[in-house]
């Protein structure tokens, strides 16, 4: 396979550090000009994120031939993902672990004194910490890994990769250093401001761009069914990112802005943008991993190529008009609710027939379950995936959600899905990133089983202690007593809670000692793990090439 | 120019849209199904498997 070696003049290496030096320009601007001090802080991140970028770019491309355009495919950028999406996960789930304890003992980790100590701010941090900063990290580099094999060209646009990473990593920054600063357009999951809106919007473009080109310049006739949902990702969370935040600053030189919807017509489109962030982003994105991930490491294809396609097509034409659940019982017209409400219950077939794509891939190697936990962690969370997919179509219908809506339940239903679901295929696919790109065997299987294990245990502490909490708060607030007072007052239903929320916080601390674990394991791996032969790159086939010898 | 009313608009929506969603899976049946393409979605289904890098 060739290489680029071309020497001489490269648009990217003109045009991506002029970026980065812009953005270095109006951050120092901001720095400097802004009345308001928290944007100035913003402002100096920004230029720091940017100086860095300018400074890698130099030390990257200092010498003629950067190690990343050496081999076939550009692979460091997806081990700096790697890399990445562990830390932040382990950043997300600690700051999640913080704020469940202080729902527990309001007066841990929390300092009257340091506003961005409360759980108002810390919050948002956990969910697009874990959302976005693991979670888009795990996408990038897996949708990096799988566009290229499966296409068997390059990632276009040479140090574009690269881009797309630490620019997107300079947005993390910028969003979490924010929140904690109480810079919020509280908008759900798009809480971020308008400077940062427009810099993830110009990294995002170049996401497109880059994974665009590999099918582009494709060596295989036929786009792979992960591409599909991998596109469907990118090309849908574009649209949803950029309508979502369409917003007028107050002034170029202050963090607020006001979004160009109001009222009910807001309530939708947020709501638009929320359920499919869910849909697109923690959904199709992953899917994608699950279509490329476990046939490959299962050593069998998916179990129905065409039920693939009718998966794929069905998901991402249902799934946009699913938002409405999120709004019912509100000033929203009742059609549109109802609307809503339709498209929940019609997804359970396209989210059930995919899970059965998966899981059905092992049909006739279930004993692959027994001996390879990687694997298993990957059909759990397809098992997690139906049970998920199950209880929010329930909820969608209103009478439960008369129950469920503000309740604790909600926040159960949320963990099934992204501790189950999305935390574990993302597991699955790094550890089989870390051994394929470092090329070493894994460290540790039995390390993998703990994790495995304790993160389960951790999953259904979580799970069903909000379920009860949640059923229980629900039942509480709706109890009249025979003169039609309502039975208890809303502090008793947070007392009654209360034992509930330590157990979840122990749930979570159990997830989180399964991520430490799993970081140790692939540390050790890239570290000292024991070199694969170039010949048989995957450890699977090394077992099977052990076994014929 | 007609202009259209809210209600006009929602008498579209509820009944184009079922036409428009019914003829969209209709259309993704018939490619998933038509006979001449299952050799190349049983090829397809092997490509993570035969790229095999390096």
């Amino acid at each position: 396979m060739q290489t680029q070696t071309e020497a001489g003049w490269r648009l990217d290496l003109f045009l991506l550090p002029l970026i980065v030096f812009l953005g270095f320009c109006a951050g120092l601007s901001e720095a400097a000009l802004s009345p308001d001090p928290a944007m100035a802080i913003q402002g100096w991140t920004f230029a720091a994120c940017m100086a860095f970028i300018g400074c890698w770019y130099l030390w990257m491309y200092s010498s003629r031939q950067p190690a990343d355009e050496r081999g076939p495919y550009t692979d460091g950028v997806i081990k700096a993902g790697v890399v990445a999406a562990v830390f932040w996960g382990i950043a997300g789930m600690l700051v999640g672990l913080i704020i469940a304890l202080q729902l527990c003992f309001p007066h841990i980790f929390y300092v009257p004194d340091w506003a961005w100590s409360s759980f108002g701010r810390l919050r948002p941090l956990h969910t697009s910490a874990v959302i976005f900063a693991f979670g888009g990290n795990v996408l990038i580099a897996t949708s990096f890994y799988v566009v290229q094999r499966t296409c068997k060209a390059r990632l276009w646009g040479g140090s574009l990769p690269w881009f797309v990473f630490w620019g997107y990593n300079t947005f993390i920054i910028l969003a979490g250093t924010g929140y904690l600063l109480g810079i919020t357009q509280a908008r759900e999951y798009a809480e971020p401001e308008w400077y940062a809106d427009i810099w993830l919007t110009i990294v995002w473009v170049s996401y497109l761009l880059t994974f665009l080109g590999a099918i582009w310049k494709r060596k295989e006739p036929h786009i792979y069914v992960a591409n599909w949902f991998y596109l469907a990702f990118i090309v849908t969370i574009a649209i949803l990112h950029i309508v979502n935040n369409l917003a007028m600053p107050v002034s170029l030189l202050d963090s607020k802005s006001y979004s160009l919807f109001s009222g009910v017509q807001d309530a939708l489109i947020q709501w638009w943008y929320g359920h499919n962030a869910v849909g697109f982003f923690l959904t199709a994105g992953f899917l994608g991993i699950v279509y490329y991930f476990i046939p490959k490491r299962a050593e069998r294809p998916v179990y129905s190529y065409r039920l693939s396609i009718i998966h794929f097509w069905s998901l991402i034409f249902i799934y946009i008009w699913a938002g409405p659940h999120h709004l019912l019982y509100t000033a929203l017209p009742e059609w549109v609710q109802t609307l809503g409400m339709t498209f929940s219950i019609i997804l359970w077939m396209p989210s059930w027939g995919g899970m059965i794509n998966g899981l059905m891939t092992l049909s006739g190697a279930w004993d692959k379950l027994r001996t390879d936990p990687v694997l298993r962690m990957m059909i759990v969370s397809l098992a997690f995936y139906g049970m998920a997919t199950f209880e929010g179509p329930a909820m969608s219908i209103k009478t439960v959600n008369a129950l469920s809506h503000y309740t604790n339940w909600t926040i159960g239903h949320v963990h099934s899905g992204a501790l189950g679901w999305v935390g574990y295929v993302s597991f699955g696919a790094l550890y089989c990133l870390g051994p394929w790109l470092w090329k070493k065997k894994l460290y540790s299987n039995a390390l993998v089983e703990w994790h495995f294990w304790i993160s389960t245990l951790g999953i259904v502490l979580y799970i069903t202690s909000m379920w009860v909490a949640g059923i229980m708060q629900g039942l509480m607030w709706r109890a009249y007593n025979d003169f039609g007072f309502l039975e208890y007052s809303f502090v008793e239903v947070v007392q009654a809670m209360h034992p509930y929320y330590i157990i979840r916080a122990i749930g979570g601390a159990l997830y989180l000692a399964g991520a430490l674990i799993m970081a140790y394991n692939l540390w050790r791996t890239a570290r000292d793990g024991e070199p694969v032969p170039a010949a048989l790159p995957h450890p699977v086939s090394n077992i099977l090439a052990g076994e014929a010898a | 120019m007609e202009t259209w009313a809210y209600e006009d608009v929602l008498a579209f929506a509820q009944s184009w849209g079922a036409v428009y969603f019914t003829v969209m899976f209709a259309v993704v049946l018939v490619y998933a199904f038509w006979p001449r393409n299952q050799k190349g979605f049983e090829r397809a289904k092997r490509i993570p498997l035969d790229d095999e890098d390096f």
